[in-house]
């Protein structure tokens, strides 16, 4: 019975699939998608329970045996973020249903969410890198028509930038892939693995290496790469924006991760040293945006490109404690920059504008909101006892190990300008004296705030209770830092 | 022979590359249209040019071209061309709503 390991990927495409043929009849769209949803974060808690008492679990598709055919990998790292997927997209789901028009709702919106749904689980669970390209284009696809969804006049223009850099990137990937296929003749992960250890990683693999992190740097917006994210990311409404801006990049960042715990291992100094000092200056970027603007979606986008780059330092760091950190500030990231995305929103539906100099004083007829903003700017940042502290910590303490004690400090000041970048939204747009009085705004959090208590919740749960996500992320570092487990469970040699 | 191919390749990401950063949206999406007959056709030279038959068991050939690159090639092939077709339908749309095709006039600025 190990066809369990495809269900989140065939279960959202099913569902994609039968929603075309609802389209107009939106209660029916609604329920069915939830529905779905939530059967899906059943079994991706399932999946991650699976791998955690039996190890990895793998899905040979078509009975073909492990480097010839394409095989689905379940290791503890994938199934921790299939399900941290599963969970945003349901709480994107919920506020979606509040804030989305009807006029987008009736053209094919739920079945573009579920087939993104479809190619990130996808993305996570693939052993193969041709199909981990596929999965790529079934994600982008999905992204791509859900930016210029509602054909208003900024989503023509940003997503036409938008599709022309994927595109760019999408061939990068087809080149790197045929590259490596002369150099290795094969496209299974766990055999490229080990053939590349065989082979010893030569000059070309190094090249080949550095091509796959421009190419993943492009789709996770890392220093000199991410200059299509800010502009592409303010286009869609809220509830796209925070799918987007929790799941897309950090693919890449999964995928950066995969290849350099998994495949080019051999040389760190070269290859983990260029990360760690790509990882730098994204967080610099990262924090000069993000104290530049007063619109507050670009100050959250600016964030995401920080987070990248601290997520990216813990892996190069590439010891315990930094891969650790590196998956408790992955997980912790996603859930936080989906609540602070939908926090935005509600603002954006509240007072109509993104400017942070046209609001102020929204505490008092919206307190709740306020402070849960308070609440997720605190754990964005790190402050102890919530869900981004330990993740710092760990990379932070790998980083020093490594005796990287620049980035390691760049990290650490990063986080001072991340709490006063998001701090400015709140005390700009909640205290000061009340622009828009009860009656003057645009339009009602009605429905709004659940979704948004509801991950933010979690993720305080996540901080307090990270005694018991321990025993699942040490799993998921042991894995990454030890090749042959994966090799094993893949090639059964 | 994949010296030859390998150099066509590099022509055609050239080329790709110039249109790319020209000002005319069409002449960018000629552009992505060149740089992937170049990738398509770089997987094709990476796989190996070697003597051989079709693919096809009922050649009974004693030595066979390799099929994975082609297979690859088809599926980046019908990618790509979704994307293509998609990336048209979106220039024409945005022909539509913005009167330009001059990607200089598709800047935009933070007032929208």
């Amino acid at each position: 019975m190990n066809n369990f390991i495809i269900l989140p990927v065939i279960l959202p495409l099913i569902t994609g699939i039968l929603l075309v043929f609802f389209t107009k009849q939106i209660k029916v769209q609604k329920w069915i998608s939830s529905l779905a949803s939530l059967v899906t974060i059943v079994i991706a808690i399932a999946l991650v329970q699976r791998v955690y008492e039996n190890g990895i679990q793998t899905l040979e598709l078509g009975s073909w045996k492990a480097p010839f055919g394409i095989v689905l990998v379940a290791d503890m790292y994938s199934s921790l973020l299939v399900l941290t997927t599963n969970i945003i997209v349901f709480a994107c789901l919920l506020f979606a249903f509040r804030s989305i028009e009807l006029e987008r709702e009736r053209y094919f919106f739920y079945p573009g969410v579920m087939f993104l749904l479809t190619g990130v689980s996808g993305a996570f669970l693939t052993g193969d890198i041709f199909n981990l390209f596929v999965f790529f284009e079934v994600m982008l696809m999905a992204s791509y028509f859900l930016i210029v969804h509602g054909n208003t006049k900024i989503q023509l223009r940003e997503s036409i930038k938008y599709i022309l850099v994927n595109v760019i990137s999408s061939a990068l990937f087809v080149i790197s892939v045929a590259f490596l296929y002369a150099v290795t003749g094969t496209l299974n992960m766990a055999d490229l693995s080990a053939r590349v250890s065989e082979f010893g990683q030569s000059g070309i693999l190094s090249v080949i290496s550095i091509l796959f992190l421009i190419v993943f740097g492009l789709k996770g917006a890392i220093f000199p790469l991410y200059f299509w994210l800010p502009g592409s990311y303010q286009a869609p409404p809220s509830a796209i924006t925070a799918l987007f801006g929790a799941l897309l990049t950090k693919v890449g960042v999964y995928s950066i991760t995969r290849i350099f715990t998994l495949i080019f291992v051999h040389d760190p100094t070269f290859t983990h040293g260029i990360i760690a000092w790509l990882s730098a200056l994204t967080i610099i970027a990262g924090v000069i945006g993000a104290i530049a603007y007063s619109d507050i979606r670009k100050i959250i986008i600016y964030n995401i490109i920080t987070a990248v780059g601290v997520i990216l330092f813990g892996v190069a760091s590439f010891n315990e404690a930094g891969i650790e950190g590196s998956v408790y500030y992955l997980i912790h990231d996603m859930l936080i920059k989906g609540t602070l995305f939908l926090i935005v929103g509600a603002i954006i539906v509240i007072t109509g504008t993104s400017d942070l100099r046209k609001m102020g004083g929204l505490i008092k007829n919206h307190p709740s909101l306020g402070w849960m903003l308070f609440i997720s700017a605190a754990a964005l940042a790190g402050v102890p006892p919530l869900s981004g502290f330990v993740g710092k910590l760990k990379i932070i303490q790998g980083g020093f190990q490594n005796g990287e004690y620049v980035i390691a400090m760049v990290v650490l000041l990063s986080s001072l300008l991340v709490l006063y970048s998001v701090m400015k939204i709140f005390m700009n747009g909640f205290w000061r004296e009340q622009v828009l009085s009860k009656e003057e705004e645009k339009g009602s959090t009605k429905g709004l705030l659940f979704p948004i208590a509801f991950l933010l919740s979690l993720s305080i749960l996540y901080g307090f209770g990270i005694e018991m996500v321990s025993p699942y992320v040490s799993q998921a570092a042991e894995t990454l830092l030890d090749p042959s487990i994966y090799i094993e469970a893949v090639l059964k040699e | 022979m994949e010296i030859l191919m390998s150099i066509v390749a590099g022509i055609l990401f050239m080329a790709a590359t110039y249109l790319m950063l020209s000002k005319s949206l069409l002449r960018i999406i000629i552009g992505t249209g060149l740089l992937s007959h170049g990738a398509h056709l770089l997987i094709l030279t990476m796989g190996g040019l070697k003597q051989g038959t079709v693919p096809l068991l009922s050649e009974k050939a004693a030595s066979y071209v390799d099929p994975l690159p082609q297979a690859l090639i088809l599926t980046a092939i019908v990618i790509s061309f979704g994307v293509t077709s998609f990336f048209l339908v979106l220039a024409y749309r945005s022909y539509q709503e913005l009167g330009t095709d001059d990607m200089e006039q598709l800047r935009g600025n933070d007032q929208q």
